[in-house]
């Protein structure tokens, strides 16, 4: 991978960390949402674009996969979720954006220097592509921090898991590839479905089952 | 495709979940859970005769025959167990009819993904494998949906995912580093082609995968501080998903730690993994032995065993070394059989209760002679007292320490005798105390219980040579 095409994807893995960024600071979760389908969708343009550079079509079923699921279906299971149980417009912060920002800043840094210390004679291009998708891991993980919220707690770990997809795409000819991302959807399919069943029941106080069978057209 | 043991160990709990998940009825479906665990056991035990050729997905090798056996061993007991635990669930009305399916086909599924990760030979493979064994038991762990069950899912859930999505991005780092060496696509996951190319590889950037893997898959052995799900998990979920959580899944989370720890042993420009393994491993012991003091619930004070236990076996493994490496093994079989013992004996003993609450649970040797003196055996064994398996890996860890490293004893030596005071005025109360009410009967299945003990008094008192022998072997593997 030379020239514009690095170029490209370089941009485009630049873009996750940004939004990573961006994300940090919404205080409202249905900001927080739209912000999370917006890396998701660049996510599913860097993804393609690296099945295109490298020349691995396998990929874009993973570039697919994050745009069906982490752009379109989870964002608007997540809003109506956040609707229903009447905390679409609560602030959900547990640190102010002030430290939580500088505390970005500072993972960003470190993700850097460790990863482009290691060794800077091998392939430079895989390194700086780890090295955002780092950062990406350790902002999604100071998100799960910074978040008291169950919901702000899935979006940062999906947002993390965003991290890792970038990672393995970034690795070329990593095999398994589409497994592991597919193996990771179901994981966040059914910790979506996990907030879902948690959330209404702190909010019902209810051990009655029959009490959630309502909801379950709502599964995603 | 050869009908060979590697389709056996995944194809039986495979078509037994499937079917599980149809059949009605609990005696059909627990008789069906027994001997499905049963075919699996005895597909895994012809791996000592034969041992089908290694592909780039599946192999097995010397090291992993030891915990498959274990773990089939250990599910074939705990089906057992688990077949009167959920006659009485059905009794009172815990567990509905559906729910009761899903358990055993997820119980099933369980010991799939188990086997997988462990006869897995790409890393890739290993780490899906890990990820389903903990979506399962997540669901399993919640099956009770008491709001106590649900949370402890759901923080073991966010650890969970945590823990596999860091040890997910330290196998990419391997991969990175074993491409410019292996070469791109499958081969650069295959574990055999990885350890071959070892020496060969980015120091830098192994020690980096290992960081991550260490502290990722080490979130599933329970290390701390990442092992706060565990307590929890183990308090809420069905007994028997205790007894395989303690016994078999924090295994298989170790053997993937030790497969990176051995692909860094092998390359020379490497951090030794060692030391942080150590000191994990000490962190973890020390804390757990004082934690156990405190517990009120009788399945968290065992699930803080497990924890210090785990310690102790990541102790011994990072010490290295022939005798330190023999001494983890044993002690990792030994605390399986000892541990899912006590929970089998602790599963019984709640429901005969009606309780978890240690405070509410006295006098068993009066209440319930069998179960209160197997407890009794249960504890003093996993508290290392001899002649229990427990005491003779203690032992040799402890003076393997004191050998090569004297001041790393005094840590190991006091966590030790920490968890035994806590182990044994628990169990002073638990079973020779003023008996509390709860005198009902229970259809108990002693078996597993009196089996698991039998062979860890066994160990204790005569191992056989040719397993010392397989041992040895296998702790010389492991550098």
């Amino acid at each position: 991978m030379t020239g514009l095409s690095f170029d490209i994807a370089h941009l485009l893995a630049g873009s996750l960390v940004l939004i990573s960024l961006l994300m940090l600071y919404q205080d409202r979760l249905t900001a927080l949402i739209n912000v999370f389908a917006a890396q998701a969708v660049a996510l599913a343009l860097s993804v393609a674009w690296q099945a295109h550079a490298q020349g691995a079509p396998h990929l874009y079923v993973t570039a697919f996969l994050a745009l069906a699921l982490k752009a379109i279906i989870i964002p608007v299971a997540l809003q109506r979720i956040i609707k229903r149980l009447g905390i679409h417009r609560e602030l959900d912060q547990a640190v102010g954006i002030g430290p939580a920002m500088l505390a970005g800043v500072a993972l960003v840094g470190l993700a850097l220097v460790v990863m482009l210390g290691v060794a800077p004679e091998a392939d430079r291009i895989a390194r700086e592509d780890l090295a955002f998708a780092l950062s990406v891991v350790l902002l999604g993980l100071l998100m799960m921090i910074t978040r008291r919220n169950a919901v702000g707690l899935v979006v940062g770990f999906m947002s993390l898991e965003n991290g890792l997809v970038l990672a393995a795409t970034g690795a070329r000819g990593m095999p398994l590839v589409v497994e592991i991302s597919v193996a990771f959807s179901v994981l966040i399919a059914f910790i979506v479905i996990g907030v879902f069943l948690f959330r209404i029941r702190e909010r019902f106080e209810t051990v009655d089952v029959a009490a959630l069978d309502r909801f379950r057209g709502e599964r995603a | 495709m050869n009908l060979d043991a590697f389709v056996a160990i995944l194809g039986i709990p495979a078509l037994a979940a499937a079917a599980l998940a149809l059949i009605p009825g609990y005696r059909l479906s627990a008789g069906l859970n027994v001997a499905a665990s049963a075919a699996t056991l005895a597909a895994a035990a012809s791996l000592f005769l034969v041992r089908p050729p290694g592909g780039l997905y599946l192999r097995v090798d010397d090291l992993s025959v030891v915990f498959i056996v274990l773990s089939a061993f250990v599910g074939l007991t705990t089906s057992v167990f688990s077949a009167s635990y959920i006659a009485h669930e059905v009794e009172i009305g815990r567990l509905t009819p559906a729910r009761l399916r899903f358990y055993h086909a997820m119980y099933q599924v369980l010991m799939f993904a188990m086997n997988l990760g462990l006869i897995a030979n790409n890393i890739g493979l290993m780490w899906v494998a890990i990820e389903l064994a903990t979506l399962t038991t997540v669901m399993m762990v919640a099956i009770y949906r008491t709001h106590e069950a649900i949370e402890a899912a759901w923080k073991y859930f966010i650890l969970g995912s945590v823990g596999i999505a860091l040890a997910l991005f330290g196998t990419i780092l391997v991969y990175v580093a074993a491409q410019p060496v292996v070469g791109e696509g499958l081969p650069g996951m295959v574990w055999t082609r990885l350890i071959a190319a070892a020496h060969g590889m980015d120091p830098a950037l192994l020690n980096l995968a290992f960081v991550f893997l260490m502290l990722g898959y080490g979130t599933k052995v329970g290390l701390a501080p990442l092992h706060a799900w565990l307590p929890d998990a183990h308090a809420e979920g069905p007994t028997p998903i205790s007894a395989v959580l303690s016994g078999l899944l924090l295994n298989v989370a170790l053997y993937a730690v030790l497969r990176f720890k051995m692909l860094l042993a092998a390359n020379p420009g490497a951090v030794a993994p060692g030391p942080l393994m150590i000191a994990m491993g000490l962190v973890t012991l020390i804390f757990a032995a004082f934690m156990i003091y405190r517990r009120r619930d009788i399945k968290r004070m065992f699930a803080y065993s497990s924890i210090e236990h785990m310690g102790v076996i990541a102790f011994a493994f990072g010490m290295g070394g022939p005798l330190a490496n023999f001494a983890g093994l044993l002690h990792m079989t030994m605390h399986s059989l000892t541990k899912s013992a006590i929970f089998f004996n602790v599963g019984h003993i709640a429901q005969a209760k009606g309780t978890q609450t240690i405070a509410d649970i006295r006098g068993l040797t009066v209440t319930h002679p069998a179960l209160g003196w197997m407890l009794t055996a249960g504890v003093m064994a996993i508290a290392g007292l001899p002649p229990f398996g427990i005491f003779t890996s203690e032992f040799l860890l402890v003076s393997s320490t004191f050998a090569r490293q004297p001041l790393l004893a005094v840590p190991l030596v006091f966590g030790l005798i920490v968890a035994f005071g806590a182990l044994l005025m628990r169990l002073q109360s638990v079973a020779f105390g003023e008996p509390s009410p709860g005198t009902a009967r229970v259809s108990a299945s002693y078996l597993p219980i009196l089996g698991h003990l039998a062979l860890v008094l066994a160990a204790g008192v005569f191992f056989p040579p040719a397993i010392t022998q397989w041992f040895q072997h296998v702790a010389r593997l492991l550098g």
